[in-house]
């Protein structure tokens, strides 16, 4: 069933050079990947879970990798659950990937009553080779759907890896150490984890609780040369009175549009780094990486052909090529590309002196520090309020989060505009949503534009 | 209200708001360990805007991130200066 030239990570990761100094650093735990490779560390449960679709939902990020590692190959399928998934979204998930294992380092789930037919917990020892037949491991990503249910996107490894340039043999080259701020249970940090397992360098992650100054200060100690995360990430790294600590050579942006301002701070405070921006998404894979420090990306992309494919219609930008998603697995009729292979990134972009610059998205999607936020499901919290007649959320600027959500909200007739009845649907908001999708401001409006087709009136932002 | 006074005032009306907990607050202490995250930090700019007419990380040529309470409002303090200055 397996294409005889995909081979699994951990195949992949066999002929890997210099293992002996290459690790895994995490808060509380580290690994060496010569240890990785020599042997499995899970040969007390592997075996039980061949041809399973497999839930990882383990909390330590150094222990989620391993499982990747493990599982890939192995697994028919494993689901890459975030460290902050909330537990009301487990059921759904597990029914609809047909989840039958979970690996878990936490407890709470079974407390819950979350589980599985089959429930194993990480470990971290690597013990003797396992051998296995291979099969094509479906990798599932989370992302935010328009009901506040995350939608489940399939991918293979071969996709996820179709962007990464493997340098043959590179013992000439300097020392690469990666670091990421992002979860690599994210499309983003998935690229940096599996980057860095596939190139010649170490990887740095860090823990869900652990405060950002003790994580640049690992960056620092682990002599980070490579790192990646949101430019909101990034703002709040350049906040810390331990910025300096880290001497990157290279800087990365992703998952939300990289503005002139993050640019240049990076550029001035950075000046050693060579600082790149690259447009992802989970749904299209990773389409380019912009490496002229302005903002946008050139015209010019679009002709050059190779690995990806690009097109701008109706004002959005639009992408084919080996990395993107296979497919849903729930909830979503509609196919991930159209029936030329080019998937709709819903990104609206403009074209201005032969450059690109981005407006927002078609579908008024919210991106706050690199978290989706979509109106529809903070207006359908919203509307619940039994003294609201109808509302609209869109984004506002902010300097630190790029994004932070706003709403206009149209009371029913006879009601008193007062501060307190504000405070009262934020509150109410507050009770339903996750925080980053709380409106932050409410304006009361006469009215709300309605268009033709009977739909409210979204600007882009 | 001055400025200090109107932005310590709604560090703690947004740390409130958003269950942040705030900490013992002096010009020397890093914003990101006020209690304040970077969703909070982003909201009390806004509202900040809306209180004091002006959002000086937009306004300025220099792009600048505050590190302690002192700078950030320092940050404000300067710009407040130069629209009296201006108008």
């Amino acid at each position: 069933m397996l294409p005889s030239h995909v081979k699994s990570l951990r195949d992949r990761l066999a002929g890997a050079s210099n293992c002996q100094e290459r690790y895994l650093y995490g808060a509380a735990l580290s690994v060496r990947l010569a240890d990785v490779q020599a042997g499995t560390s899970a040969s007390s449960w592997l075996s039980s879970l061949s041809g399973r679709s497999v839930l990882i939902a383990i909390r330590d990020q150094v222990a989620a990798a391993l499982a990747l590692i493990e599982l890939d190959g192995v697994a028919r399928r494993i689901i890459l659950c975030p460290a902050d998934l909330p537990y009301e979204h487990f059921p759904s998930v597990i029914a609809s990937a047909e989840v039958d294992a979970i690996v878990s380092d936490n407890d709470d789930l079974k407390r819950r009553g979350i589980g599985a037919e089959l429930h194993v917990s990480p470990t971290c020892v690597p013990a003797q080779h396992l051998s296995s037949e291979n099969q094509a491991t479906e990798w599932v990503i989370l992302t935010s759907g328009t009901t506040g249910t995350p939608k489940l996107l399939i991918h293979s490894l071969s996709g996820l890896t179709a962007a990464i340039k493997v340098e043959a043999n590179s013992a000439s080259d300097a020392r690469v150490v990666w670091g990421t701020f992002y979860d690599i249970r994210r499309y983003g940090g998935l690229q940096i984890f599996l980057r860095a397992i596939l190139g010649t360098g170490s990887l740095v992650l860090s823990s869900a609780d652990e405060p950002l100054a003790d994580f640049l200060v690992r960056l620092g100690t682990h002599g980070v040369t490579h790192l990646s995360g949101t430019p909101s990430h990034w703002r709040r790294a350049l906040m810390s009175p331990l910025a300096h600590e880290i001497k990157p050579r290279y800087v990365r942006l992703s998952g939300e549009i990289a503005d002139q301002g993050i640019l240049d701070s990076l550029r001035s405070f950075y000046p050693q780094a060579q600082i790149g921006h690259a447009y992802a998404s989970t749904e299209a894979g990773v389409a380019f990486e912009v490496a002229d420090g302005l903002e946008g990306f050139p015209a010019n992309i679009l002709s050059t052909g190779g690995r990806v494919e690009l097109k701008v219609e109706d004002g959005s930008l639009r992408i084919r090529s080996a990395g993107i998603a296979v497919g849903y697995l729930n909830g979503e009729t509609s196919s991930i590309a159209d029936t030329e292979g080019f998937v709709d990134t819903g990104d609206i972009v403009q074209l201005r002196d032969a450059r690109y610059y981005f407006l927002g998205r078609k579908s008024g999607v919210i991106n706050v520090g690199g978290l989706k936020v979509h109106p529809e499901e903070v207006e359908a919290a919203i509307n619940r309020h039994p003294k609201v007649r109808a509302s609209l959320v869109r984004a506002r600027k902010s300097p630190i989060t790029g994004s932070i959500v706003v709403a206009d909200v149209l009371l029913k007739d006879g009601t008193d505009q007062d501060t307190a009845l504000r405070q009262e649907i934020v509150q109410f908001c507050q009770e339903r949503l996750a925080r980053h999708k709380v409106p932050t401001a409410i304006q009361f409006v006469p009215n709300l534009n309605v268009s033709a087709t009977g739909k409210l009136t979204r600007h882009n932002a | 209200m001055s400025v200090r006074s109107t932005i310590i005032s709604q560090i703690q009306e947004v740390a409130k708001e958003q269950n942040n907990k705030l900490a013992a607050l002096t010009d020397d202490t890093p914003l990101l360990e006020s209690g304040l995250d970077s969703l909070a930090i982003a909201i009390l700019v806004a509202r900040l805007e809306e209180a004091l007419g002006f959002d000086p990380f937009t306004l300025s040529d220099d792009i600048y991130y505050p590190v302690t309470l002192g700078d950030f409002i320092r940050f404000y303090e300067d710009v407040a200066k130069s629209r009296k200055v201006a108008s």
